[in-house]
C-alpha cells in the first residue's frame, strides 16, 4: 500500500512537473438515476473539454463501493484531482485519507459527506433552501402587495429537497401578510401526481377561482400541474401564476407558452466552478472556501425561454 | 347471475362506498357538487372516476389472475412498458392507430411472457411476475432512452384528458372494459373455467380444461388491461414517465380485489367488486387530497380506512358478532333448543 501512494505520489510530482497545462482529473459520478445528473455528467464533459482537462470519467451505478474503487484508481494514475459526487454521506474517510497522503486535491460535487473537511479541497453545491426563497421572493414582487392565496406541490413526503424548498419558500415571503400558503400537499416530484393533486386543489379553492399561484418544489410537477390548470378552462400563467424549481427544459417550453412564470435553476454545472477552485489551487495553492454555493438563477418569461430550451434539450435531462 | 343476486354479492362493497362517500362529504360538503362546463363535466365524483381508471383497469385484469390463484405483480412495470411504447411511436411519426396498436401488443406479449412461466414452467406466480416487475421499468427505460419522452399529439393526449358527451374517455375506458370482460367470462363458460382451475387446478385439467391456455389467455388480459391503462397515463401527462408510470399501482389494484370480496386463493370472482373496490380506494384518495392533512397523514389514513374496510369484511368477524347475539339469545333460554349460527 505505501508503496502504491509513493510511486502515486512520485507520478503525480513527475505529471505536475511535465504537464502543468494539460490537467488530468478523475470524476466518479454516481449514476444517471435522473435527467439532471445525466445533464450533469455532460456539462462536466463539456466544461472540461472547454477547459483542455483530460477528464477520466467513472460511472458508480449508485454504488459506493465502485466509487471508492474508482477514486483508488484515479489515485494509482496520478491524476490532478478528483471530483466526487458522492452517493451516501458516510464511509469516505479512508479513501479520502489515502488521496490526502497522495495529495490530490478531491472536490466533492452536489451532495456533502460526513467525513472531516480537511480532507478534501471544497465541496460545491445548491442551497436547497436558498432556491425556495428567491421563488418566494420572487412571488411577492410579482404579485405587488395584492392578496394572494397560493398552493404548493411538495415533493416526496420527508425528502431533503421537500422539507428546504418548502422552508426557503415560507422565509421568502414571510415579509408579505398579502401571501398566505392555503393548501400544501405532495405530488412525489412526478407529472401524474402533481396533475392529480393540482386538480383537487382546483376542486377545492372554488374551481381555481381562488388560487392565485402554484409553488411547485420541481418543474415535472409543475408541468403536470399546468396540464390540470388548462383543463380547468383557466389560463396558467395568468389566472394562476406558476413558479417551480429545477429549469429542466419542458419547463422553458412552458415559459415560452405564456404557461409557467418563473423557475429556479439548479444548475448542472457543479464542474465549472469545481474546476475553477482546483485550477487555483493546483496554480500557486489558493484555498479555497469550503463550501462554494452555485448560482440559483431564477428565469421568467422575459429571458428567452425558447433559446434556454434549445440549448439544454441535448443535455441528457 | 340475476340482478338480485349479483346485488346481493357486491352489496358490501357499495356500502363501503356510501360509507367512504359520506365520510369525505363531511370534510367536503361539496362533494355531490357536479356542474357542466368547459364541454365536460366537472366535480369531484368525476375526479374520482377519472383518476380511478388506472387501478379500474388494472383490477379487471387482476381479478381474472387472482380467480385462477395467481397473482400479477408485473402490472404497474408493464403499464410504463406500454406507456412508453406508446409514446415512443408517437414521436417517431407512425400515428395514433399504430402508437395504440404496438402499445397494446406490448401489453400481451407482457402477458404473454408471465402466462408461459407461470403455465408452462410451473413457477409460482408471485416469482414469475416479480420478474417482469423488476426488470419492466428498466424495459420501458431503454424505450424512452431515460428521460421523460414527451409528444404533442392532440388525439393522442384526448384519451387522457378528452372528454365524450362530458364523461372523461379514462372513465368510459374502465367502465367499457370492465362490461367487454364482464360479458366475455359471464357470458360464456370462461368465467367457469377460470373459476375451475383457480380452485383445483389438476383436477380442472385432468377433467379436460385446457388449463395451460386458459392461464396464457388470462395473464394476456392482465397485460392488456395493463396497456390500456399505461396508454391513458401516458396520455394523461403527455408523456412518458418510465420511472413513475404506474409505480405501486399493481398493489392498489391487488388491494381493489382484495376489497372487491374476492379470494386471493381463487375460485369465484366479481369484476364489478373490483371494480367498486378500485372507486372506494380512489374516493379515500381524492378524499385524503381534498381534506387539507399534512401530506405526512396521507399512507396512514389510507392505511387506517382500509384496515377497518378489511376488518368489517372478514368472513370471520361477522358470523362472529352473529353467534354472540345468538349466544346470549341462548343464554336467556338454556332449555331450547341449540341455534345454529349462520354462516
Amino acid at each position: 500500500m505505501l508503496t502504491k501512494t509513493l510511486m502515486a505520489t512520485a507520478a503525480v510530482f513527475c505529471f505536475g512537473a511535465t504537464a502543468a497545462s494539460a490537467q488530468t482529473i478523475g470524476f466518479s459520478q454516481i449514476g444517471s438515476e435522473s435527467g439532471w445528473r445525466a445533464a450533469e455528467t455532460t456539462v462536466t464533459q463539456q466544461e472540461a473539454e472547454r477547459r483542455g482537462i483530460d477528464l477520466r470519467f467513472s460511472d458508480a451505478q449508485q454504488r459506493q463501493e465502485n466509487q471508492i474503487a474508482a477514486i483508488r484508481s484515479f489515485i494509482a494514475q496520478g491524476v490532478d484531482g478528483i471530483l466526487v459526487a458522492p452517493v451516501v454521506a458516510t464511509g469516505w474517510d479512508s479513501v479520502l485519507e489515502e488521496a490526502a497522503e497522495a495529495e490530490i486535491p478531491v472536490v466533492l460535487l452536489d451532495r456533502m459527506v460526513d467525513s472531516s473537511p480537511e480532507l478534501y479541497l471544497t465541496a460545491v453545491g445548491s442551497d436547497l433552501v436558498h432556491e425556495g426563497r428567491v421563488a418566494g421572493e420572487w412571488l411577492v414582487e410579482a404579485v405587488a402587495g395584492e392578496e394572494c392565496r397560493v398552493v404548493e406541490l411538495q415533493g416526496t413526503t420527508g425528502s431533503s429537497p421537500a422539507i428546504d424548498r418548502k422552508q426557503g419558500f415560507e422565509e421568502g415571503i414571510a415579509s408579505a401578510d398579502n401571501i398566505e400558503i392555503v393548501r400544501s400537499q405532495t405530488g412525489d416530484f412526478t407529472r401524474t401526481r402533481g396533475k392529480e393533486v393540482m386538480e383537487s386543489f382546483l376542486q377545492a379553492e372554488n374551481g381555481g377561482a381562488d388560487i392565485c399561484a402554484l409553488y411547485a418544489h420541481n418543474d415535472d410537477m409543475a408541468v403536470g400541474a399546468i396540464q390540470a390548470i388548462k383543463e380547468a378552462g383557466l389560463k396558467p400563467g395568468e389566472d394562476i401564476l406558476v413558479v417551480s424549481i429545477d429549469a429542466v427544459p419542458d419547463i422553458f417550453q412552458a415559459l415560452a407558452a405564456g404557461e409557467a412564470n418563473a423557475t429556479v435553476e439548479l444548475t448542472p454545472n457543479m464542474a465549472g466552478p469545481a474546476f475553477d477552485a482546483l485550477e487555483a489551487y493546483l496554480a500557486d495553492g489558493t484555498m479555497p472556501e469550503k463550501f462554494i454555493q452555485t448560482e440559483s438563477k431564477l428565469y421568467t418569461q422575459e429571458d428567452d425561454p425558447q433559446a434556454e430550451y434549445e440549448a439544454r434539450k441535448d443535455l441528457g435531462y | 347471475m340475476t340482478g338480485a343476486r349479483v346485488l346481493r354479492r357486491v352489496a358490501p362493497q357499495l356500502l363501503t362506498l356510501g360509507a367512504v362517500i359520506l365520510l369525505v362529504s363531511v370534510y367536503f360538503p361539496d362533494f355531490y357538487q357536479i356542474v357542466y362546463a368547459n364541454d365536460r363535466l366537472v366535480g369531484i365524483p368525476i375526479d374520482v372516476v377519472k383518476r380511478g381508471a388506472p387501478v379500474a383497469l388494472l383490477a379487471i385484469g387482476m381479478t381474472l389472475v387472482i380467480a385462477t390463484r395467481g397473482i400479477d405483480l408485473s402490472v404497474g412495470a408493464v403499464m410504463a412498458i406500454c406507456g412508453a411504447t406508446a409514446a415512443w411511436s408517437i414521436d417517431q411519426g407512425f400515428g395514433l392507430w399504430a402508437a395504440l396498436g404496438l402499445a397494446g401488443a406490448a401489453g400481451l406479449v407482457c402477458g404473454l411472457w408471465n402466462g408461459i412461466l407461470v403455465a408452462f414452467f410451473g413457477i409460482q406466480p408471485i416469482v414469475a411476475t416479480l420478474i417482469l416487475m423488476v426488470a419492466g421499468r428498466g424495459v420501458a427505460q431503454l424505450i424512452t432512452g431515460g428521460t421523460i419522452l414527451t409528444f404533442d399529439n392532440e388525439a393522442f393526449a384526448f384519451l387522457g384528458s378528452g372528454a365524450v358527451f362530458g364523461v372523461p374517455v379514462p372513465t368510459l375506458a374502465w367502465i367499457l372494459t370492465g362490461i367487454l370482460f364482464g360479458l366475455l367470462v359471464r357470458r360464456t363458460a370462461l368465467g367457469l373455467l377460470i373459476e375451475s382451475i383457480g380452485i383445483n387446478l389438476r383436477a380442472s385439467t385432468l377433467t379436460g380444461i385446457n388449463s395451460r391456455v386458459l392461464l396464457l389467455a388470462v395473464y394476456m388480459g392482465s397485460g392488456f388491461c395493463a396497456a390500456l391503462a399505461g396508454i391513458i397515463a401516458t396520455a394523461d401527462i403527455r408523456g412518458a414517465d418510465a420511472n413513475n408510470a404506474g409505480l405501486w399501482l399493481e398493489l392498489d389494484a391487488i388491494l381493489a380485489v382484495v376489497i372487491g370480496g374476492n379470494s386471493l386463493l381463487g375460485g369465484r370472482f366479481s369484476i364489478l367488486a373490483s371494480l367498486l373496490g378500485a372507486m372506494i380506494i380512489q374516493t379515500i384518495n381524492t378524499g385524503i387530497l381534498l381534506a387539507g392533512f399534512p401530506p405526512e397523514f396521507n399512507l396512514v389514513i389510507k392505511a387506517v380506512l382500509v384496515i377497518i374496510i378489511l376488518v368489517l369484511q372478514s368472513p370471520r368477524l361477522l358470523p362472529r358478532l352473529g353467534f354472540i347475539r345468538l349466544r346470549r339469545e341462548r343464554d336467556e333460554k338454556p332449555s331450547g333448543t341449540p341455534v345454529e349460527a349462520g354462516k
